[in-house]
């Protein structure tokens, strides 16, 4: 069977990792880097992802989207408290979110779709093999709508997802083969945008998930929202300035209040600096951690209420739970730890690497689903009750929340009219009596052959499959003939829309492939730039004239050749300057060589 | 809309579809899998989910060897197993592993477990409607006077003091009541195994049979009657 990847999709980071001789492995960058940022940005040259798209954050605000997965699965009005935080442009269609970059509106999966694009070619780059299978994880909490978006992004990338896994049950699968234990756990994930807790009963290989609760919107994004109101409101008073009018400077706050937060993870204090719109000079504070932490306690204290439910639920006080397991880089907060701690009475573990551990367990997954690993095996549940909308807007449960997946139910439909030819079906989702309380999951209408009112009985079988993803079918009792459901998801693409933007992407990837050879030439070349210049200051004096100005012009001739859209001028350019500067770094390298021998005697030589 | 009361899938139960393998047609013989092409079979409706867990129809299950099972069937069934075999195959998966999962959740909680065999063993379950024991019911009617008195009371007024008091007082009591019936409930689930042990076909044995099925079905609608009181009041107090 082809090889099947394991990617983590987060809020603020993403990352893939495969199975490398019985371990998970992260696969990363050129230069060492296991993260991908979850940032997409429109250049002029096009659409480019990660770390160069996150420096066109403070650049080109209105065209850079960051923390997409807030909006998966959502609709306009479930996100309009927020949009003020996000500089680029939102809207809705069809029930979806869809964000204007230039010309065109992408979709939430669309932009994911990039995201695991990127994810995708860094691995087959890695392994030289090409990668169309994936497991991508999502938040425990997340709804049928929300994970259905997960797994149209992984179609529009051109992955098959051959499952859809809660982020804090990989984790638990990645943690289980690193430390063998066995007992219960809790898996305590609080990431960029959002919180998981999930309960799991580790015995003999199975891992069994016995409650899971959450907040799919409740993250570290909140956590710097806190600080970019404070530093807006200080630069305010101080300047007279509305920061929040220049989007471009509103990133540079949130950047320096997130690595400000970040600072106050291992200090007591940080100092945070920020240039001025206008050239109105720079904003400079101190911040301390108690300061910090008096700021944001209450959203700190909103991840309780989840775990308290959760174990309400597993039937479980926090004396049974043997070991709790920290994922999400929101656990480095000192904060966070003690509350957790005060919370289950014990010492969270803090052994493995919180950004990786998803990655990993995604991995993991993939192997068994591969047939690797046969030991393994997780019972996941679903985070949410199932329901219809019944009589006087009153949703019935189907399957209960944290009921173990695979869960079907079914339920017989029949007429109260004569000759009526159809029942109307509205699929809900949520804890809540009423269906004005509770997400709607999609509608569908159940064909009936006109007969007497009463007569026709027709089955329905809800089935939430191993994905948490709802699957409908209908049999009609009488004759025993199935049908096929169409359903028209609330918050979701439908089929034809995935269907067009698949072909989108594949029309695209040609493009894509070009601006992306540009942007890492420029960067090769930006980089060569740079150790080319340092080389003549240090050891220009060492060769001849000539040789200087040689590498001077085509320095120049590289440097003319970037600011063009040309990636092969560009390499081309470069393998001339490594060419010319050819004696020069010869000349450095014995020059270095001869000054590590110095005051050395032969004999430590040999 | 209106919905029907359906026949409960878990009255129908469910089966191995003995006789014949869906792919090779050969006769199966094997307990989940045709022994000749080694395919999964699909659990027939036909299977109670006692049969489903291989333990007889008892109402005292030792949970650990109820765990035990379901963890050996999970590993048998799962659709993580069967991501490299064929549509057919991965579709049966799906089913007998929801099957199983809605088997094991409802043998694990005694009281459903007791529900569900009295399905089995005197029609639909759903014609246990839940009602209040008889020496209850003029309590029960005061009580929720009482309820809509604290509702619509100013919480933190003298009254409101008062009235919390006197329903924290009535679920306290409530919940021994809870406590009693389901006590009443394990001593009838133990009488249940003896007279199945005992395996006799009397007349006499019939009239005992029937005696237990009938008090644990009003056992069990009154203990919902009440838990229902209990859970609502302990919302609306906390």
């Amino acid at each position: 069977m082809a090889r099947i990847v394991g990617i983590d999709l987060g809020t603020t980071n993403s990352l893939v990792a495969y199975m490398k001789d019985g371990q998970p492995c992260v696969v990363p960058d050129r230069n060492g880097r296991t993260m991908v940022p979850s940032v997409v940005a429109l250049t002029d040259n096009g659409l480019i992802v990660g770390d160069s798209a996150k420096e066109h954050l403070t650049r080109n605000p209105e065209r850079t989207v960051y923390s997409v997965k807030r909006f998966m699965g959502k609709g306009l009005a479930d996100v309009q408290d927020e949009l003020v935080y996000f500089p680029y442009h939102v809207t809705e269609t069809g029930g979806v979110i869809r964000i204007r970059l230039g010309q065109k509106s992408y979709s939430p999966p669309q932009i994911s779709a990039m995201i695991l694009k990127e994810l995708k070619l860094r691995v087959e780059v890695s392994l030289g093999e090409s990668i169309t299978k994936a497991v991508i994880t999502v938040p425990a909490y997340f709804n049928d709508s929300q994970r259905q978006a997960t797994k149209d992004a992984g179609l529009i990338a051109g992955l098959e997802v051959l499952r859809i896994i809660n982020e804090p049950t990989a984790a638990s699968l990645a943690y289980g083969l690193q430390e063998k234990t066995q007992g219960t756990i809790a898996v305590y994930d609080f990431g960029g945008g959002t919180f998981d807790i999930s309960i799991l009963k580790l015995k003999d290989g199975i891992f069994e998930v016995l409650a899971t609760n959450g907040d799919t919107h409740l993250g570290g994004d909140d956590l710097d929202r806190v600080l970019v109101d404070l530093f807006i409101g200080d630069i305010r008073d101080r300047y007279g300035i509305d920061v929040g009018r220049y989007p471009d400077h509103m990133q540079t706050v949130r950047l320096e209040a997130e690595r400000a937060k970040i600072r106050l993870s291992d200090e007591l204090k940080t100092e945070i600096t920020i240039d001025l719109p206008e050239d109105k000079g720079r904003f400079t504070r101190e911040l301390t951690r108690d300061q910090l932490e008096s700021l944001v306690v209450g959203i700190i204290e909103r991840t309780l209420a989840p775990c308290r439910i959760a174990l309400k639920d597993a039937g479980l006080t926090p004396k049974d739970i043997d070991e709790i397991v920290l994922v999400g880089g929101s656990t480095r907060m000192p904060l966070v730890r003690q509350r957790v701690e005060a919370l289950f009475g014990k010492q969270p573990h803090c052994h493995l690497n919180p950004d990786e551990v998803v990655a990993l367990g995604a991995a993991v997954q993939a192997d068994i689903l591969s047939g690797g690993t046969t030991d393994m095996l997780l019972l996941d549940v679903t985070p949410l009750s199932l329901g219809i909308e019944t009589m006087g807007g009153v949703m019935s449960s189907l399957i209960r929340r944290n009921t173990t997946i695979p869960a079907s139910a079914k339920e017989m439909f029949t007429t109260y009219v004569d000759g009526q030819t159809g029942v109307d079906i509205h699929i809900l989702q949520g804890e809540r009596e009423l269906v004005k309380d509770n997400r709607s999951l999609a509608r569908f209408r159940l064909k009936v052959p006109p007969l007497p009112a009463g007569v026709p009985r027709i089955e329905v079988t809800f089935l939430i499959d191993a994905n948490g993803i709802l699957n409908v079918t209908a049999t009609d009792m009488r004759t025993g003939q199935s049908q096929s459901i169409e359903v028209k998801p609330s918050y979701g693409l439908s089929d034809t829309e995935v269907e067009r933007m698949i072909e989108d992407s594949f029309k695209f990837a040609a493009e894509d492939v070009n601006a992306r050879k540009l942007i890492e030439a420029r960067l090769d070349a930006e980089a060569l730039l740079k150790t080319t210049d340092k080389s003549l200051v240090d050891a220009g004096h060492l060769i001849s004239q000539e040789e200087v100005q040689s590498i001077r012009a085509t320095l120049a001739q590289l440097s003319n050749a970037k600011g063009g859209t040309d990636p092969r001028a560009i390499r081309a350019c470069m393998t001339e300057l490594e060419q010319a500067a050819k004696q020069l770094n010869v000349v450095m390298l014995d020059d270095s060589l001869k000054k590590s021998l110095q005051g050395k005697k032969v004999s430590e030589l040999s | 809309m209106e919905q029907h009361t359906p026949q409960p899938e878990r009255a129908r139960g469910l089966q191995m579809a003995r006789s014949m393998c869906w792919h090779c047609q050969s006769e199966v013989t094997g307990e989940y899998f045709c022994d000749r092409c080694v395919k999964v079979q699909p659990v027939s409706k036909e299977t109670d989910y006692f049969t489903c867990f291989g333990v007889p129809r008892r109402l005292l299950l030792d949970p650990q060897k109820l765990e035990a099972k379901f963890y050996e069937l999970s590993r048998t069934f799962h659709p993580d197993f069967y991501q490299t075999k064929s549509a057919d195959e991965q579709t049966i998966s799906l089913s007998n592993a929801a099957v199983l999962n809605t088997a094991y959740r409802t043998l694990r909680n005694p009281i459903q477990r007791a529900e569900y065999l009295l399905a089995l063993e005197t029609g639909s379950v759903k014609d246990i409607r839940t009602s209040p024991p008889a020496d209850l019911f003029e309590e029960i009617l005061e009580l929720q006077d009482t309820l809509e008195e604290y509702r619509a009371s100013d919480r933190d007024s003298d009254q409101g003091h008062r009235l919390r008091a006197t329903l924290q007082t009535e679920q306290e009591a409530l919940e021994r009541r809870k406590h009693e019936m389901e006590a009443q409930l394990q001593q009838l689930f133990a009488d249940w195994d003896q007279l199945q042990d005992a395996g006799e076909a009397t007349s006499l044995a019939r009239v005992e049979r029937d005696r237990i099925l009938k008090q644990m079905r009003d056992l069990l609608s009154h203990r919902t009657y009440v838990n229902n009181i209990v859970n609502d009041l302990a919302a609306t107090i906390a």
